[in-house]
Order: structure tokens, then sequence, then C-alpha cells
């Protein structure tokens, strides 16, 4: 039996691709955009949400290193013994919408508000069907975009 | 028109209470409130109360005694106690009730606090990715206000070293002992930037404040605190706040904003007018930032204020002096009440080693939870 790669939440990112896309809403009405897909807008109340593709590609507007194993409900096979810290982040979208997430690096140095970061999708943790859970998550872009 | 009078605060010293349930520790503070304002149970008409992890308040009237009083719990997160306080100055300023109580109580694990998503309107995904970490949030919200504003590293560890510089003075506090400079900046990192003894714990512990019509006030007691605005108000569209998938392309205002000029605006004065302040302090940059968010100055000015000594016990502007959360530990339930339960001891000329000099007229109380809410106090004497 095939290992499939499963995401960790529905309809968060296009996936499979080999260029994934993070997905959220765009308020019809006020224009505001949401990560995840919301059914109501924060900003105007309004219910005309359209789901769009926020892409891959932003610019890192803050940032924390997680030192720490979280308790539950954090599920990534990991122990304290086996832990390394990672890096989490609001990364500004080219529509403007900051998401959170998982970064990839560990040191203070890796990080810099204003630096380009590139979407990856990577595994988390192996499922009770043998299957790779994916989660969203950044890391430093190569290249200007 | 009659105005809210405090007659009564009590407190079950926060920290570590073995062999006590949470709704022990509860009840214990209480009894101290009756005491202080010489009223017994079956005085109190309505109260409002609650805690996150150690049960329904209600549960104190099986030992406080069954009197048919009106109790309603209620849960908001770390505003717990600001809003239980609200609930029961509405209900004397509407005339329903003339005794109203206030009560908090809490009894957490050691650690982090482990967050359901679903309770919060978020899916699994989100905590299983490790994103539903509070202490995550403050740092990331420090983190870009030192960028925006230049607030320094070095700011932030004085602010803890102040807390428990306090926390020494003071015989009820749960961290007694004072730190250094050096033992707050090698502490372990915790959340870049901030470390161990820059974050308050989860902790155990009660507070209670009785209020009264102030037109009754004077038959329970000479030491009256006047309870002149308590106010709750929850995030708008563009704050920053934990919890948080996503924050949006303009940053707007946190609640603090709203709540803090609402409360001056009802009572009547100006953040320039306050002798002593009790602001929520999960973390040394929560201090910093909410300085500013309540209207006590300018985004970016807390620095040398920190560094002039402005927000010391004998400063221009004291901040936490009991402590603060990082040296009495963060009892969910009851920390909003702990905050208003010090400065009516300031107010009062109680305070003893950390008492505010110069008869401290008007004290302000800030408590700030998730998911984005806060609940201000405006007292007086």
């Amino acid at each position: 039996m095939s290992v499939e790669q499963v995401p960790i939440g529905p309809n968060l990112f296009t996936w499979p691709t080999h260029k994934p896309s993070l997905i959220g809403s765009r308020c019809q009405c006020c224009g505001e955009y949401f990560f995840p897909v919301q059914r109501g807008c924060a900003n105007c109340s309004s219910t005309s949400m359209g789901e769009v593709e926020l892409g891959d590609r932003g610019v890192l507007w803050t940032w924390t290193i997680q030192g720490f194993i979280p308790k539950t409900p954090y599920n990534s096979e990991e122990t304290p013994e086996t832990f390394t810290p990672f890096g989490v982040g609001y990364v500004e979208m080219p529509c403007g919408v900051k998401v959170e997430a998982r970064l990839k690096g560990s040191q203070p140095d890796q990080f810099h508000i204003g630096m380009p970061m590139q979407l990856v999708i990577e595994k988390l943790r192996t499922d009770d069907n043998g299957n790779d859970v994916m989660v969203f998550a950044f890391q430093a872009a190569e290249q200007e975009a | 028109m009659s105005e809210v009078a405090i007659v009564g605060i009590g407190m079950h010293n926060f920290g570590r209470s073995p062999g006590l349930s949470g709704l022990d520790q509860g009840a214990n503070a209480v009894r101290e409130a009756l005491q202080d304002a010489g009223l017994s149970w079956k005085d109190i008409q309505v109260a409002y109360g609650g805690s996150q992890d150690a049960g329904n308040a209600d549960a104190l009237c099986n030992q406080l005694g069954l009197t048919a009083l009106q109790f309603t719990n209620i849960w908001n997160g770390c505003a717990t106690g600001g809003s239980s306080l609200s609930a029961a100055y509405n209900a004397i300023k509407s005339g329903s009730a003339d005794v109203a109580l206030a009560v908090g109580f809490d009894k957490h694990e050691p650690g982090a606090f482990n967050a359901d998503p679903k309770d919060w309107g978020l899916d699994d995904w989100y905590g299983e990715a490790g994103l539903m970490v509070t202490t995550q949030f403050f740092a990331m919200k420090i983190q870009r206000y030192m960028a925006e504003y230049g607030i320094t590293d070095d700011a932030l560890i004085k602010v803890a070293q102040k807390a428990f510089y306090n926390g020494s003075l003071n015989p009820r506090a749960w961290r007694r002992q004072a730190l250094s400079y050096d033992d707050i900046a090698n502490s372990m990192m915790v959340s870049h930037p901030l470390r161990k003894y820059q974050f308050c714990s989860p902790a155990e512990g009660g507070a209670a404040i009785i209020l009264c019509n102030s037109n009754l006030a004077k038959r329970f007691t000479s030491k009256l605190v006047y309870l002149k605005a308590a106010v709750v108000r929850t995030r708008v569209y563009g704050s920053f706040e934990v919890y948080s998938p996503c924050q949006a392309k303009e940053q707007g205002n946190a609640p603090s904003v709203k709540a803090s000029q609402d409360a001056f605006e009802l009572a009547g004065v100006g953040p320039k007018d306050f002798d002593v302040l009790q602001l929520q302090d999960t973390e040394s940059g929560a201090e910093v930032m909410h300085m500013a968010e309540n209207g006590f100055c300018e985004h970016g000015e807390q620095e040398h204020l920190i560094q002039s000594g402005a927000t010391a016990i004998n400063g221009s502007m004291p901040v936490n002096t009991d402590g603060g959360c990082l040296a009495n530990g963060e009892p969910v339930g009851a920390s909003g009440l702990r905050q208003v339960f010090e400065v009516c001891l300031q107010l009062r000329g109680q305070a003893g080693d950390r008492q505010v000099q110069n008869n401290p007229k008007l004290g302000y109380t800030h408590v700030y939870g998730a998911p984005g809410l806060s609940g201000v106090t405006v007292l007086a004497v």
C-alpha cells in the first residue's frame, strides 16, 4: 500500500500540486481577505464570501520561536526528548492579509521582519493509516519574487 | 445619583495551595472579603464569578451557604474577573441590588495552557500544527512592537526586574524573591524575545470584591473606595489578537484602547490623573504595550519611562505595585480581581512596604484576555 500525503485540514492549501497555494476568502463587499476560508466577514458582516488563492510567497511580518514542546492538541509525534524548536510567524501575502504559520528554522538569526518567504508543504506526522499528514509552513525564499 | 462603592476585598494568596481545590480558594477569598466589609454571606444579594479550570463559581454556595441569591457563572478568558466585576457593578448601578459580589478563582496545572481550538471557533489543525499556544502570540506581538517603536530587550528585562522587586515587598505575592538583571537575562528563552522570567505562570488562587450602593456603604466601613467605571470591550477588526490564523492588512486598535477611553469618559477623568496602575503583564512586553494602549503614554514613549524608573513604586506612574502577574502568577478566573484588590489597598493606604506615597487618590486596573478583550476599572477615594 502506498503512502499518501494528506493535508492536515480541508481546504487550507491546493494539494497535491507542484506549486501549492494557500486558500482563503475574499469578501465581495469590502474586499478584505481571510485565511482560512470564512463564511462571514469579520470586517463588514457580509456573507458574500468568495474563495481565492492567496499565493505561495510573502514577507515576514513578525515571528518567534516555539522553544518548548506544546501540550496537546499539538500532534507531531515528537517527544520532549526529540522536539526541535520551530519558528512561528505571520507572513504578509501579496493581497495584504497576514497568515500565521510554522516557519522552517529554529535560531533567531534565521529570521528578520521583512524577509521574503516561500510556502512549503511538509510532513508533520504519520496518521493512523500510515499516511503522511502534511502542514503548510514558510521558509526563507531563495530569491525575491 | 448613587455610586458604586467597594466595601470588602479578599484574596486567597496566589501560588500553589496543595490540598485545596480552586473552589476552596475562592471561598477563602469571599470569607476574607466579607470579614473586611463586616458583612455575612446572607447579605450578598447578587453574585458573579468564574474560573477556567476549577469549576462553576455557583458551587461556592455549597460551602458558603445556600441563601437563594442570584448567582451567575462568568467565563471570559483571562478577563473573567473583570467581566464579573463589570456585571456586579451594573447590578448596583441599575438599582437591582444593593450588595453584590464578584469572585474569581482557579487552579491550573503547571506549564502553558493547552486550549482546545473548537472552544475558540477554530479547527483542529490549528492546534495540531502547534499554533494554539498563547506564549507565541505575546512574543510575536512584542517582536513587531519592538521593531516599530524602538522598545529594547533591555527595557523588557527591567520590566521583569521591577515585577520581582515589587513582589519581594509584598508578603502575599507568590514570587517574593527579587531577581537580578542577569537572573532574568540568562533565564531560558521560551519564545523569542521572551525568557522564562518574563512570562507569568499559570497558578492557583482566589480573589473577591464586594460592592455596595454608596447610599448604604457608609454603614459598613469608613474606608470606601469608589468604583467609578468597570468596562469590558472586545476587539475591533484589525486588532492583532491571540488565536488568530490571520491578521488583517491594516492593523486596528487593540481592545484596551476602546475599553480605557470608555472608562475614562464614564469616570470623568483622563489618563494623566492616575496615581497607581495595574496593567496586564502576562509577559513583560504586555505591560509595555498596555501602557500605551490604555492611553498612559504614546507608543514608543515606554522605553524612556521604564529606563527612568517612572513605572517603579516611587515613580511618577507606578505600574503593578504588587508584582503583577509576573510575581503573582495567573489563576485566570481571579487575576483581574487581584488587580482591584491591590489598587484598593493602595488607595486605602494599606499597602505596607510597597505603598505609593502621597496618598494616591485615583487608580486603574486593566486585564486582557483571549481571544481579544479587555476589562478595565477606575477606582477612586
